[in-house]
């Protein structure tokens, strides 16, 4: 029976308002991304970026123009490209939606706090899986923005139906992410899923574009020829026009009835994954928030007690915590996957002539330049024992030194047997890629060094928020150096234009680093 | 408490300093420390004391190398630190109120990086590893990864990190915060036999009572500056009121503000 005190007892939070709960962090957290936890620079930080779509229009544009005029009701072969995309998307959202399911599912947070109020944690984990699809929709339709709009600009509005399309890709890749990670935890128990969802994460999202690049190297020898493109032999073995399978691409093709099937399935399918796994979700936070790393299996053989200069114990001691940490190695080394290709390639093409290995020369230096731009993110910003370091007497300077080498020792090391494959088949590509990688390594371990920021090492995925500058320096310097190798493989002078960009690149980015003010 | 004359480091007469500040200046966005002037002799352990935001770790960070201050001097046993800082380094160690290990490395390897850097000589470190780890319990941990570490361990386990080079000044920024009694009282152990053998300590805390009981000698800052030091009866006198230390540094810290 009811008291007079529990009438007055104002109801639980409802859903909605739990939902604007859940937005409202996620918008702070977006302005902490965009500015690097100062808010008063949100402004200048969302005029900057809003610049940078509006000028990613104009290659968006000379990109997808052209396919502007494509009917609803097009060919196979047109419908089978469109499918391609579509899975592409579908898999790259769903990457980036199992790394933040995960993420919430292990980060105690609030977890706490709401678990210990009277809202019930089906409601609060329903919550939260419709809050992460709905972020992943928006997320979805922002990235695929210049696009649609050329589309639109170029073929009218009835290519606005793509953005429907793209956040109803975003709203299923939310809901499949929470079935495959809770179905993970049901199978590998708490403690390993974190590891194995965030790798599975990192390799789904590298995987079907890697896998595209193969098979075009496998089907047509070469990635020149268009990867979208279905072949003869294949488009006899391609379902008819009306089959299902290709609902997804007339749905992002404007055909309406398809576009209303898939945004009700996403929704329909949100909504079951809600009500099936968010009761789930409650116990396997806890679970998963409960668990502390264990020491018993992680017992280690004893072992000599081994005293080695400061640099070689920097060295060592960067190589072994790299070792130690799969999450870490899955992270860093996801761009290794990138070099599946053109390992490939070399093996298709051996003995053909050298031509052909300009593109893994390039690959491989802007490869090299982003492994070593990583790696030295987390032995310079990442370092966990950073006042042990600085308290110790060795010289700013040697331990700068030890960490590069340990950087470098790690690239070297890991690029080490295709450069050999390469310097069997062509010497002198190897030597430009060996150049170029160096060149590119160097860059991007000095733009690491001039805007370091301290951060712990779980914090890898978003090391990018530190400074936007340094992710786009990073990125545009590699990929400066890999031209330049790749044109000088080809033999071209053109190289040298190239060398210079690289250096007006770091020019540049020197002069917009921050300034140490501290020892 | 000890009597102030009694500590080892004072072998029949003024013993020298194992820190000498003089003018000691930083600020952020004000004054965190103003023109400080402190000396602690050598085997005193030495509790530094103020309220949140006085200075404290600002100053010992400067002292430990860690912060470059604006303007002063710093001597870590006659060695100039500012001109000097590698040989003024390997006399000190710093150890923070939060334990910075490796969570990766075990105990032992952790201790072999740390001899690493201060180039201890590789049989002295060992046997020194196997001695700190066993004094602090640790050892049937010594192959386990730092990881799984509760707080406590995680501290022991740094707190041996900065005995293996057996420095001459030891610089804890409050070291036994969210230590449970044992550990806690393991940390004072290893701290209290340091000052025996006649090592430097250097600590802040907010547990008045270990400075009460541990220290010879006690500074007391507030917005940056010492405004008391010496032996808790000193303070007392000074304070103008008998008691605890507590409230010895109340009385010290509110006429400081009312000031």
């Amino acid at each position: 029976m009811s008291t007079a005190a529990d009438r007055r007892r104002p109801s639980p939070i409802s859903p909605w308002r739990l939902f604007a709960h859940e937005m409202r962090l996620s918008w702070r957290d977006f302005q902490g991304m965009m500015t690097a936890g100062r808010r008063r620079r949100f402004p200048v930080a969302m005029a900057i970026l809003a610049a940078v779509v509006a000028v990613l229009h104009l290659p968006a544009l000379a990109m997808v123009g052209r396919y502007a005029q494509v009917g609803v009701a097009p060919d196979p072969s047109t419908l089978f490209s469109a499918t391609l995309i579509v899975a592409l998307y579908l898999s790259l959202l769903l990457s980036q939606a199992m790394e933040t399911v995960t993420r919430t599912l292990y980060s105690r947070g609030d977890l706490d706090l709401v678990l210990s109020s009277p809202v019930t944690p089906t409601r609060l984990f329903a919550v939260r899986i419709v809050t992460n699809a709905v972020l992943m929709a928006l997320m979805a339709v922002a990235l695929i923005a210049p696009f649609v709009d050329a589309l639109i600009f170029a073929g009218g509005p009835r290519w606005l139906a793509a953005y429907a399309a793209a956040g109803s890709a975003g709203l299923i890749a939310g809901a499949v992410a929470v079935a495959v990670t809770v179905g993970l935890f049901r199978l590998l128990g708490p403690r390993r899923t974190r590891i194995v969802a965030q790798v599975a994460a990192a390799v789904i999202g590298a995987a079907f574009a890697i896998g595209l690049q193969v098979s075009a190297i496998m089907v047509y020898g070469g990635v020149s020829r268009a990867v979208f493109a279905a072949s003869p032999a294949m488009l006899l073995h391609l379902p008819g026009a009306t089959s299902l399978l290709w609902l997804p691409a007339r749905a992002l093709l404007g055909d309406l009835p398809s576009l209303a099937v898939v945004v009700g399935a996403a929704i329909g399918l949100l909504a079951l994954t809600a009500a099936v796994f968010s009761p789930r979700l409650g116990e396997h936070s806890l679970a998963a928030s409960a668990i502390a790393p264990s020491t018993g299996h992680r017992r280690r053989r004893a072992h000599d007690f081994r005293v080695a200069s400061a640099s070689a114990a920097l060295r060592h001691k960067e190589w072994l915590l790299l070792r130690r940490d799969p999450w870490l190695v899955s992270q860093t080394l996801t761009q290794m996957l990138y070099l599946i290709p053109p390992a490939l390639l070399l093996i298709r093409n051996f003995g053909s002539s050298s031509g052909t290995f300009v593109v893994v020369v390039m690959v491989l230096v802007s490869v090299g330049g982003q492994l070593a731009g990583a790696l030295a993110w987390l032995a310079v910003s990442g370092e966990d024992a950073p006042d042990l370091v600085r308290a110790a007497p060795v010289s700013p300077g040697a331990v700068t030194r030890a960490k590069v080498e340990a950087v470098m020792g790690a690239v070297a090391l890991l690029l080490a047997p295709l450069m050999i494959a390469v310097a069997f088949l062509a010497p002198l590509h190897a030597l430009a890629a060996v150049i170029g990688t160096g060149c590119s390594a160097a860059s991007t371990i000095l733009i690491q060094l001039w805007f370091r920021a301290q951060a712990k090492r779980s914090l890898f995925r978003r090391r990018h928020t530190s400074s936007r500058i340094a992710t786009f320096a990073e990125a545009l310097v590699s990929f400066s150096w890999a031209a330049a190798a790749g044109l000088a493989a080809a033999g071209t002078w053109f190289a040298l234009a190239s060398v210079a960009v690289a250096l007006l690149i770091l020019a540049g980015v020197k002069s917009l680093a921050p300034r140490t003010v501290d020892a | 408490m000890n009597d102030p004359t009694d500590f080892p480091g004072d072998r029949g007469g003024r013993a020298p300093s194992a820190l000498e500040v003089r003018g000691l200046a930083k600020t952020f966005e004000r004054p965190a420390v103003d023109h400080l002037d402190l000396t602690v002799r050598s085997g005193e352990f030495y509790a530094l004391l103020g309220p949140n935001g006085a200075g404290k770790t600002t100053t010992l960070r400067m002292v430990a190398g860690l912060t470059r201050p604006d303007a002063g001097t710093i001597r870590v046993n006659g060695v100039d630190a500012l001109a000097d800082p590698i040989a003024a380094k390997r006399q000190m160690a710093w150890v923070s109120d939060e334990p910075m290990i490796y969570d990766k490395l075990t105990p032992l390897e952790y201790l072999e990086f740390v001899a690493g850097l201060w180039s201890v000589e590789q049989a002295l470190a060992a046997r020194t590893s196997a001695e700190l780890l066993e004094w602090l319990g640790l050892t049937p941990h010594a192959n386990e990864r730092c990881e799984g570490f509760s707080r406590g361990m995680r501290q022991k386990v740094a707190l041996a990190g900065a005995l293996v080079h057996d420095p001459a000044l030891i610089i804890l920024d409050e070291p036994l915060t969210g230590l449970d009694a044992g550990a806690a009282r393991q940390v004072k152990d290893v701290l209290h036999a340091r000052v025996e053998a006649g090592g430097t300590v250097i600590m802040t805390t907010h547990i008045l009572e270990v400075a009460e009981r541990m220290a010879q000698r006690i500074g007391v800052l507030a917005n940056g500056r010492l405004i008391a030091e010496g032996t808790l009866a000193e303070l007392r006198l000074r304070s103008g009121r008998g008691g605890s230390l507590e409230d010895v540094f109340l009385t010290l810290v509110g006429e400081s503000a009312a000031a």
